[in-house]
């Protein structure tokens, strides 16, 4: 499959900070990818390096091999941006503002498409609505659709949901998705964990300007492992020694994590021969939170 | 090229749906000048020959586009920058040239409208005759593009609106009000005649003011040697800036 996105040793430094330290990734052509990381992380400084927002200091980056300051005018035009800040242009209504989008583009009389996008985005009866008067939502879904005017294979969005109510947050996932099935590779930015768990197969993390895990979803998920065993005993039972030194106390609940879930019945099998009662009990599978903390905190590498 | 019209179309429909405050207020300004000054001095003053408030005419005519030139780029960049829209043009595969074009363009062309409006409602006062339109032309081109350049560099420059109107007010605003608009440099005293040749508006109005009454303070071949340099030098300016990606590309 080839690459839709190269990023070879990034470095940016702003004065005393240095927000890339050499990022290097590749994206395949249709992949769904995460890009995690906590505030400062360098997520917005990579993407605006590849958007041509910033000039990195060394490395290089291209989209589908097109590099992004040697060749830009290629590079732009194959790429789709939704920024992270809710920004619009106060004097044009939405279809004015896609119209003149299309026109940075090099695209003439865009209206069938523009049209599509607006429908697909449920924006078509605010088609001749001022920018000024829609809501952030709205507005969102408009930055969303800017980005698509001119049909870019690649599309980034940077923070797509953020302060985005349910309902619009779960629309914008349903059309992102169907892009990417439609054969678009998609690059998402989010600090909603369970956004890129459900939605991207591959994960870089950034810490410090720094890739610190890159695997697929389910690697991720499988690495940080298994499964947490939430006990609660009985009155007035204790947890008998040998389990004790495995477990750690929560509220009168003992949590075991555990590597698989063949773990289960021995742990039971213990706690049953010292006659232990149970009050409660609760499996609950790792998710991406985990995973994220325990790599921002072990500092794991890739 | 045509992301390049595009800008400029979105340039020209952004002054245009606010017209009211970017081409006929300044009309109204010029207007109130000239019937204030004219009322006072008409019967007083002759200059080149000329009643005052027909020699007065042109000098306002090309005032208020170079000023309004000037407000046209770069209101509506730092607009953008402040507002965070600024990205939408730089996303796209449009390179500084045309970016500089297109603000240029729509920043003459806002100062062209502007100047015409003027010349338009004044005319019923004392209409100049206009000798030479092609001078005329010339000059108001050169001088929107001058100023619309400037209005580029000021827009990228400034990061916040007071630090812009520090630019039109301490720079922009004294060098057109001192260029010969409402008087003849001749009739100043000779230092200030001096330092009155060092400043390129005064060859914008001198030149542009011979094209309609075919006399003026200095040759108007000087006038558009100083413009036409200006020009060149401020648009290199502008589009080194540009190139740079200064206050633009992080």
């Amino acid at each position: 499959m080839s690459i839709a996105v190269a990023i070879d040793r990034v470095e940016k430094r702003f004065a005393s900070l240095q927000a890339l330290a050499g990022v290097s990734l590749q994206i395949a052509e249709g992949e769904f990818f995460g890009l995690l990381g906590p505030n400062g992380a360098g997520k917005t400084t990579l993407i605006s390096c590849l958007a041509g927002l910033a000039r990195p200091d060394a490395g290089s980056l291209t989209v589908m091999g097109h590099d992004v300051v040697g060749d830009y005018r290629a590079a732009r035009r194959l790429l789709g941006v939704v920024p992270q800040e809710l920004v619009f242009d106060p004097f044009f209504s939405v279809r004015e503002t896609l119209r003149i989008q299309s026109g940075y583009f090099g695209i003439r009389r865009n209206d069938d498409w523009i049209d599509e996008i607006l429908a697909n985005l449920d924006l078509t009866s605010k088609a001749d609505t001022n920018m000024r008067r829609l809501s952030g939502g709205m507005k969102r879904r408009v930055l969303v659709a800017q980005a698509l005017v001119h049909k870019p294979p690649v599309i980034v969005l940077d923070e797509p949901t953020a302060g985005v109510d349910v309902e619009l947050r779960q629309g914008l996932w349903q059309f992102v998705r169907r892009l990417n099935r439609d054969g678009h590779t998609v690059i998402l930015t989010t600090h909603y964990l369970e956004e890129a768990e459900a939605l991207c197969g591959r994960i870089a993390m950034l810490k410090q300007g720094r890739v610190v895990a890159l695997d697929s979803t389910s690697n991720l998920l499988a690495r940080f492992a298994g499964q947490t065993l939430s006990v609660r005993l009985a009155a007035p039972a204790a947890l008998p020694p040998m389990l004790r030194a495995r477990a750690t106390e929560n509220d009168g609940t003992w949590i075991f994590h555990l590597a698989g879930l063949h773990e289960i019945e021995p742990l039971l099998a213990t706690l049953r021969e010292a006659g232990c009662h149970i009050d409660d009990l609760r499996l609950t599978q790792t998710d991406l939170e985990d995973v994220f903390l325990g790599v921002m905190t072990s500092d794991r590498a890739a | 090229m045509l992301g390049f019209r595009t800008l400029l179309y979105k340039e020209v429909l952004r002054f245009w749906k606010v017209s009211f405050q970017t081409v006929a207020a300044p009309v109204l300004t010029a207007m109130l000048y000239l019937m204030i000054f004219s009322h006072v001095l008409e019967a007083h003053v002759q200059v080149h020959g000329v009643p005052y408030a027909a020699f007065l005419i042109p000098g306002l005519v090309m005032m208020s586009a170079l000023q309004n030139a000037f407000a046209n780029s770069s209101s509506s960049l730092i607009q953008s920058k402040v507002t965070g829209s600024v990205v939408f043009v730089l996303l796209p595969p449009i390179s500084y040239g045309e970016f500089f074009l297109a603000y240029v363009v729509a920043a003459m062309l806002r100062g062209v409208m502007v100047g015409a409006g003027v010349l338009l409602v004044t005319s019923w006062f004392a209409l100049p005759q206009m000798q030479s339109p092609l001078w005329v032309l010339t000059f108001i081109v050169l001088g929107g593009g001058i100023m619309g350049a400037l209005g580029t560099v000021a827009g990228i420059w400034a990061d916040k609106f007071d630090q812009l109107a520090g630019f039109q007010n301490f720079l922009v605003m004294p060098l057109t009000m001192l260029s010969g608009v409402f008087y003849s440099i001749h009739s100043l005293p000779d230092f200030w005649q001096q330092i009155s040749h060092f400043n390129p508006v005064f060859y914008m109005i001198d030149g542009f003011r011979f094209g309609f009454f075919g006399v003026s303070d200095v040759a108007p071949e000087t006038s558009l040697a100083v413009v036409g340099t200006s020009f060149a030098l401020v648009s290199a300016a502008t589009l080194l800036l540009l190139r740079s990606g200064y206050k633009l590309r992080s």
